[in-house]
């Protein structure tokens, strides 16, 4: 959502500190997903965000847990619910900062069918998908983003499955920020982040962000050495031709950065008249007028 | 005509296809118009063009619970329709259909055939509809009413279709009327006026309106029959009474959806049937560990699978008893008709909100796409709201704990949004003040404390609910019992086994969870012959009432073949049953729909 500086505290008063959950992390000494907490945290205090103006949402899964480290409401819902859950926390409270976060596991298997019309919706939530390619809390298993030849205690002759590609399968389906980033480089996170949460409507980022313990194929080093940023490319993210290009390559050269983004589209909450006026719908006085009433019982007659 | 006063049973049948809802809601219009009561049943098909629909509707000057027994005048949009059903129309019934292209025959005694050429009436019009038209218009003559009656009814159905249309159907509706009028006996007994003009609804429009008074902001669904009529009505009235509707890609992001904005604050609410129940329980059980209270309707059709979509069963209680896995606390009522449906609303989210956990609402094809007579006066949209522990204001200080275990177990409950009260809610087991115990502190003494917490919240909400009563002569025969919509059957069963010599009385159980075990168990202790009357094959509720109480029962009525009671059934099994015959009566249905 767009975050007007003017109505927000000085930032200097917030500290990166203060987005931190009353739980120290259990990710593995070395995930990638602590960068990501990391930059997140940077960001919204960067933004001038305010804990209690935020909402965490996650599914299940070693990075959805990020909602109890993270310090705003959060809700830690079910394996691949999230987008649903934080539309419904979207529509019923427009004025909240909702963020999801979750794996590719979570996001792209169990969820793609909620990250599909999520996308399609326009629904203004940012969604960080720390993506490491491996299904790491059920002790790795490939997900729907692992390479072929893959192998894991469900391949252990190797995957023969294509993975999927988030970037072009959430441009295709209509989202309206598309980002990838990499837990390696925050400054390049800290800095998407900051503008997906100001992009109005579905803004994703998918975020290389490895897993120590069960991934070995696509660990820091491999990233390290083939990611590229699409800013320093002159890429234009207007372009959604070029940004499919752009995210289709995979090999020697992995691109991060802001790949496509448009505000031609408006975001869901501001197409449905009901939020109009009158603020958020959760803290709406209940029950109907009189008048309301009986004009419901007069179209019964 | 089994009772005295006005009671007069029409039906309608035709293929899918051949406009039998326009001729039904015209009538239903001027029924209630004239203050009279109606009670209307749809049988249909899953099937877009063709089957066969056959619409009942049963009108009274007094309130009628069900379509009835019998049928009085039978109008036949085709020849199907006339060889299913002319052979169950008895003495004194009226059959009504297009002699250019049906042909009656083997009609019974006393059966008063009335043919109408179509062509002839219709100055040969091809409009495939207008013979509903002429029909109506003889209809209107064997019900004894002036022609001014349907005219009121047929300007008032087509006018936003411009005044052509308007003149042409009242012209064929006249000749109709003026046909009929000449030829054919109208009833001894013309529709009378009652005190005051009724309204009509659906019970998926009454579940619907007990959401909007209820205060319900959040609406999502997935199409699903029979539960569909309710998103209908949601999406017609949202965006003027301030609810978000909106249709999602499948059930459990409804049930999601539905969750995530009853956090922020919404009364959120989402109706479905068993298949799209099943895909939400999993988030309904989430609901419960979040200590989010939000409303599910299951609109019950027969099952298994996709099984018959269109037809009533009472098939889902051990589903929305089993619901989602673990063991929690869920509010579980099944309203007895579209009033209580309505009513039940509002108060279930009173509950839901006050006890922070889901509430299921068991309704069945019967209630729900049923249409029915209602008297507007009986219909409160400011009813009661309590929200419970809602914590509006924002605080400075820190230490807010969303699941503090508390004397009742409920634990005040703060928004997203609201300054000072920062929490996580998960659908791990968490701590009191929100950290997840199963990653963190796996710790059974914090689970245990958790759950009873939960639980202890829940061992009061008993006392809140309506205890189940005995309906009827506290001395009878004996006692039918049951559950949702197999009131009403069993009501009108009770009255007819009284002209039978049978005295009967009615227990019937609303709401599932909490059960009232102890008051049932003195009730049927002190009954001489106990009945248990459902719409399942295996005695769900039944079984769930002995698992409850210990108690079992002397027989059971059982009907599994899509379609409702009918009265006659009940009173034929009791009947049987008190006979020594059988213990397990399973009615033949006697209409071929």
């Amino acid at each position: 959502m767009a975050v007007a500086a003017t109505d927000r505290r000085d930032p200097a008063q917030l500290s990166p500190k203060d987005f931190k959950g009353n739980v120290d992390p259990d990710w593995c000494v070395g995930c990638g997903d602590f960068g990501v907490l990391r930059s997140l945290q940077k960001a919204c205090a960067e933004l001038g965000l305010r804990p209690h103006e935020i909402l965490t949402v996650s599914g299940i899964g070693c990075s959805s847990n990020l909602p109890g480290y993270f310090n705003s409401y959060g809700m830690h819902t079910l394996h691949g619910r999230a987008l649903a859950v934080a539309t419904g926390a979207k529509l019923g409270n427009h004025e909240l900062t909702v963020i999801a976060t979750g794996g590719d596991g979570d996001g792209y298997g169990i969820g793609g069918n909620h990250f599909a019309h999520t996308a399609r919706r326009n629904v203004d939530l940012t969604y960080l998908v720390m993506n490491n390619q491996i299904y790491g809390l059920t002790t790795g298993q490939i997900s729907p983003t692992s390479r072929v030849g893959m192998k894991t205690k469900s391949t252990p002759f190797g995957s023969v499955e294509q993975p999927s590609n988030p970037l072009t399968t959430a441009i295709m389906n209509g989202a309206t920020f598309v980002a990838r980033g990499f837990a390696g480089d925050p400054k390049q996170l800290t800095e998407l982040i900051k503008r997906a949460i100001q992009h109005e409507g579905f803004a994703l980022i998918d975020v290389f962000s490895p897993c120590v313990t069960y991934n070995h194929d696509n660990d820091f080093p491999f990233f390290k050495e083939r990611v590229k940023r699409l800013e320093d490319e002159g890429h234009d993210p207007s372009d959604w031709k070029a940004a499919c290009e752009k995210a289709m390559v995979w090999g020697d050269t992995i691109y991060t950065g802001l790949f496509f983004e448009t505000s031609e589209t408006p975001t869901l909450h501001k197409l449905e008249p009901v939020l109009d006026e009158g603020g958020a719908l959760g803290r709406r006085s209940l029950g109907l007028t009189r008048e309301q009433g009986e004009q419901v019982i007069k179209r019964m007659m | 005509m089994s009772r005295d006063g006005f009671d007069l049973a029409l039906s309608i049948g035709g293929a899918a296809g051949q406009g039998i809802a326009t001729p039904g809601n015209i009538l239903a219009r001027i029924i209630v118009r004239r203050g009279l009561h109606f009670n209307a049943y749809n049988a249909y098909q899953s099937i877009i063009r063709g089957g066969h629909i056959f619409l009942t509707i049963r009108v009274s000057d007094r309130p009628v619970h069900t379509h009835g027994d019998k049928i009085d005048l039978l109008v036949c949009l085709n020849q199907d329709t006339m060889d299913r059903h002319l052979r169950v129309m008895g003495s004194g019934t009226r059959v009504v259909f297009n002699s250019d292209t049906i042909k009656a025959d083997d009609a019974g005694d006393g059966v008063q055939l009335c043919p109408l050429p179509v062509s002839d009436l219709t100055e040969n019009n091809r409009n495939k509809l207008i013979q509903n038209t002429v029909a109506l218009g003889a209809m209107t003559s064997l019900l004894g009413l002036d022609f001014a009656v349907l005219e009121d009814g047929l300007t008032l159905a087509l006018q936003r279709k411009g005044q052509a249309v308007v003149d042409e159907n009242l012209g064929v509706a006249r000749n109709g009327f003026e046909y009929a009028r000449d030829r054919f006996e109208p009833f001894a007994n013309a529709m009378p006026m009652g005190p005051k003009p009724l309204a009509v609804w659906s019970g998926n429009e009454a579940l619907a309106m007990g959401g909007a008074a209820a205060g319900v902001k959040f609406y999502s669904a997935y199409p699903m029959s029979p539960a569909t009529g309710v998103l209908h009505w949601m999406a017609k009235n949202g965006r003027e009474l301030g609810i978000m509707v909106r249709q999602v890609e499948d059930e459990i992001a409804v049930a999601n959806m539905t969750i995530g904005a009853a956090y922020t604050g919404c009364r959120a609410m989402c109706a479905t049937s068993g298949g799209g129940f099943a895909l939400m329980t999993e988030a309904i059980g989430s609901a419960a560990m979040m200590e989010i209270p939000a409303v599910f309707i299951n609109v019950q059709r027969a099952g298994p699978s996709t099984g018959v979509p269109t037809k009533t069963e009472q098939g889902d209680l051990w589903q929305v008893l089993g619901a989602s896995q673990g063991d929690f606390e869920r509010f579980i009522v099944a309203p007895r008709n579209a009033l209580d449906a309505f009513n039940t609303i509002p108060e279930l989210f009173n509950l839901c909100e006050k006890y922070q956990c889901p509430g299921i609402v068991l309704s069945d094809l019967l209630i729900s796409e049923g249409t029915f007579s209602v008297d507007p006066d009986d219909i409160d949209m400011g009813p009661k709201i309590d929200r419970g522990e809602l914590i509006t204001e924002p605080s400075t200080t820190n230490g807010y704990k969303r699941f503090l275990d508390t004397e009742t177990g409920i634990s005040p409950r703060a928004l997203p949004g609201l300054e000072g009260y920062v929490h996580v809610v998960a659908t791990d087991e968490q701590d009191e003040d929100g950290r997840l115990i199963s990653d963190e502190f796996t710790n059974p003494h914090k689970r245990r404390q958790m759950v009873e917490k939960r639980a202890r919240k829940f061992g009061q909400a008993v006392g809140l609910i309506a205890a189940p009563q005995l309906e009827g002569p506290p001395e009878a025969d004996v006692t039918l019992i049951g559950f949702g919509s197999t009131w009403a059957p069993i009501t009108e069963a009770i009255e007819l086994l009284r002209q039978a010599g049978i005295t009967a009385n009615h227990l019937n159980v609303k709401w599932i969870v909490p059960l009232h075990a102890g008051v049932i168990v003195d009730i049927l202790s002190r009954s001489k012959r106990t009945i248990v009357v459902e719409n399942n094959y295996s005695g769900q509720f039944y079984r769930y009432l002995r698992s409850e109480t210990g108690l079992d029962v002397d027989g059971h009525i059982r009907k599994f073949d899509g379609e409702p009671f009918m009265p006659h059934h009940i009173v034929d099994g009791v009947q049987e049953i008190i006979a020594g015959k059988t213990d397990r009566y399973v009615p033949v249905h006697e209409l071929t729909v």
